[in-house]
């Protein structure tokens, strides 16, 4: 459904998207995984025709988006990272207006409009001004926006940003929800909403393709260096960390164990483990020790770690740093 | 085509929605209504005038009402034309709904193109308040009514290249105040243009002189329907929308 080669984004200055190259298949969800500033954004642009690439081809429902660029906005919906709402509209009306601009019209415009309200929930704000919303129904109106013309193909650039919990769940089964009629592709820095909705992953980072993956490899992978954190009090509160420490080194599977300092009374331990790891076995030699187990639990594994996993690179100075203006 | 409305549509609802084209309509209407009321007042005064001196001067409506009036429209159009054509695209590239137009099996002309027509069909309903003033003349005296429509035909295409100008000069900014302030100094730079032929007498001048908006207005104001003034505007539409739409494709290569 869609393929992308060799795709590249030039700026002035920088290099927003370097030479990055994937195949989606019809109906997939695929989830866009990178930091902030990765090239996300500018990926999807292209894929939408907002942008020309630099070089490199992509290919959208068949139709290649320098030179059918028209064909291919037929086939996409489009959801930009701020849906993009003219806040002195009413909802039905906006959504009227985006699916004319989509080439509907009649009384198909009108189921379209009811189907894409009812599917996103948003039916009963059907006559409120899009200005006056809330934040989870401006993104649930930008949805219903992207599907009002039963695209092909849908693109969906950090659907859950800035949204709240409760919201977040909801658009993530929503977007699930509208796996079987479209090809979804959505971007993300958020590693477990890749887990939750997605089937394939693709990883940039700095303007560069790391990892293209379904997600069942790339949890496999992540899980063989799952950490852990362990907090483990001795009795009478006298205890020798150093002799913890090393009783905690010896479970099998645990490759590196790690005091963190903590306030009070509280001795917590990070422990990085190989394959073959179970929690049962820490747990157990803790309490055999005669230390009381006070806290077992897995820190969730940052996306910076997955990159350093994946890219098998060195531990990061800092954060990383953002690529290209006007990707994020 | 159908695309192009669907665009002018969308623009006329933003226009009327919110407060922008009531209050442009109350001020233009206020205004020109001063205009009017000060144009009448002067005729009045020097028709009781020429009758007191026992001469029957021929009064003429078109002459000496209409025409300056005219005239003072297009100049007051100035100052209206940034206001309306400020947030054409300004607003669009803010609030990020230009990727929604973008990213629509649309041309980009036809955007171009519906929304400078929805921003001259508002500048039309300011003119329909002049309409109404001058129906009192209508009412009350006999003007010729040829040459009016050939005025308003006049201040259509001069506020359609203006208008055009001014979608150009929105395009480039993503701030609704500089696009104004920028429209409304080359409006009134296109104005003042014509001063120079009052003193000088060189090429140079003839050709400033003749880029300028009023002097193509004057043949319009008179009643009379000159080619080349109407090319001259329609040339300013022309080249006004093609820079725009050069302007919204190299949009795409800077983002």
């Amino acid at each position: 459904m869609i393929t992308v080669k060799d795709l590249t984004k030039r700026y002035a200055r920088t290099v927003a998207v370097d030479q990055i190259s994937f195949e989606v298949q019809k109906g997939q969800i695929v989830g866009f995984l990178g930091p902030n500033g990765a090239g996300k954004t500018t990926t999807m642009r292209m894929l939408t025709c907002f942008l020309p690439p630099s070089s490199g081809s992509a290919n959208v429902a068949g139709f290649d988006v320098l030179e059918q660029p028209l064909e291919v906005k037929r086939r996409i919906g489009y959801l930009p990272e701020t849906p993009p709402l003219y806040p002195e509209m009413e909802t039905a009306e906006y959504l009227a207006f985006v699916g004319k601009l989509k080439g509907l019209s009649g009384s198909e415009l009108n189921k379209r409009i009811d189907f894409a309200c009812e599917r996103c929930a948003i039916a009963d704000v059907k006559k409120r001004i899009l200005g006056k919303l809330s934040k989870g129904y401006r993104q649930r109106v930008g949805l219903a926006q992207a599907i009002i013309h039963n695209p092909d193909v849908l693109i969906l650039d950090e659907p859950t940003a800035g949204l709240d919990p409760k919201q977040i769940n909801e658009t993530r089964d929503l977007i699930k929800g509208l796996a079987g009629d479209h090809t979804i592709i959505l971007s993300t820095h958020i590693l477990p909403e890749v887990e939750q909705t997605c089937e394939q992953v693709i990883i940039i980072n700095k303007g560069k393709l790391v990892a293209t993956d379904s997600v069942q490899n790339l949890q496999a992978r992540a899980r063989g260096a799952e950490s852990v954190l362990v907090e483990v009090a001795g009795q009478n509160g006298n205890l020798d960390l150093a002799v913890v420490q090393k009783r905690l080194e010896q479970v099998r599977g645990v490759s590196r164990v790690q005091y963190k300092t903590s306030h009070a009374n509280r001795n917590v331990f990070e422990i990085e483990s190989r394959k073959g790891f179970v929690r049962g076995d820490l747990a157990r030699a803790v309490v055999e020790a005669g230390w009381d187990l006070n806290e077992l639990r897995s820190a969730a594994m940052s996306l910076e770690e997955v990159f350093l996993q994946l890219t098998g690179s060195e531990k990061p100075a800092g954060t990383p740093e953002p690529v290209g203006k006007g990707a994020d | 085509m159908r695309n192009v409305w669907i665009i002018c549509r969308k623009e006329l609802g933003s226009y009327f929605v919110s407060p922008i084209a009531y209050l442009l309509l109350t001020m233009f209407a206020l205004i020109f209504g001063f205009f009017f009321w000060n144009a009448l007042g002067y005729f009045v005064l020097m028709g009781m005038e020429s009758q007191m001196r026992g001469q029957a001067f021929p009064m003429n409506l078109n002459e000496e009402v209409i025409r300056p009036l005219l005239s003072n429209v297009s100049v007051i159009g100035l100052f209206f034309i940034p206001m309306i054509t400020m947030r054409l695209f300004a607003e669009e590239k803010r609030t990020g709904t230009i990727e929604l137009l973008a990213t629509s099996p649309i041309r980009d002309l036809e955007i171009i193109v519906g929304k400078w027509l929805a921003a001259l069909i508002l500048y039309a309903c300011l003119l329909l308040f002049t309409a109404l003033n001058f129906a009192f003349l209508f009412r009350y005296g006999n003007p010729d009514w040829k040459p009016l429509a050939i005025g308003y035909l006049g201040l259509l295409l001069q506020a359609g290249g203006l208008l055009a100008i001014g979608t150009f000069i929105s395009t480039l900014t993503k701030n609704q105040i500089i696009a104004g302030a920028a429209t409304f100094g080359v409006c009134l730079l296109l104005w003042v243009l014509e001063w120079v032929s009052g003193y000088e007498t060189a090429t140079w001048a003839k050709v400033l002189s003749y880029m300028s908006v009023i002097t193509h207005f004057e043949s319009f104001a008179k009643g009379v329907l000159n080619t080349k003034d109407a090319i001259f505007y329609l040339t300013v539409i022309f080249v006004g929308l093609f820079f725009t739409s050069r302007s919204m494709e190299s949009l795409r290569w800077r983002s």
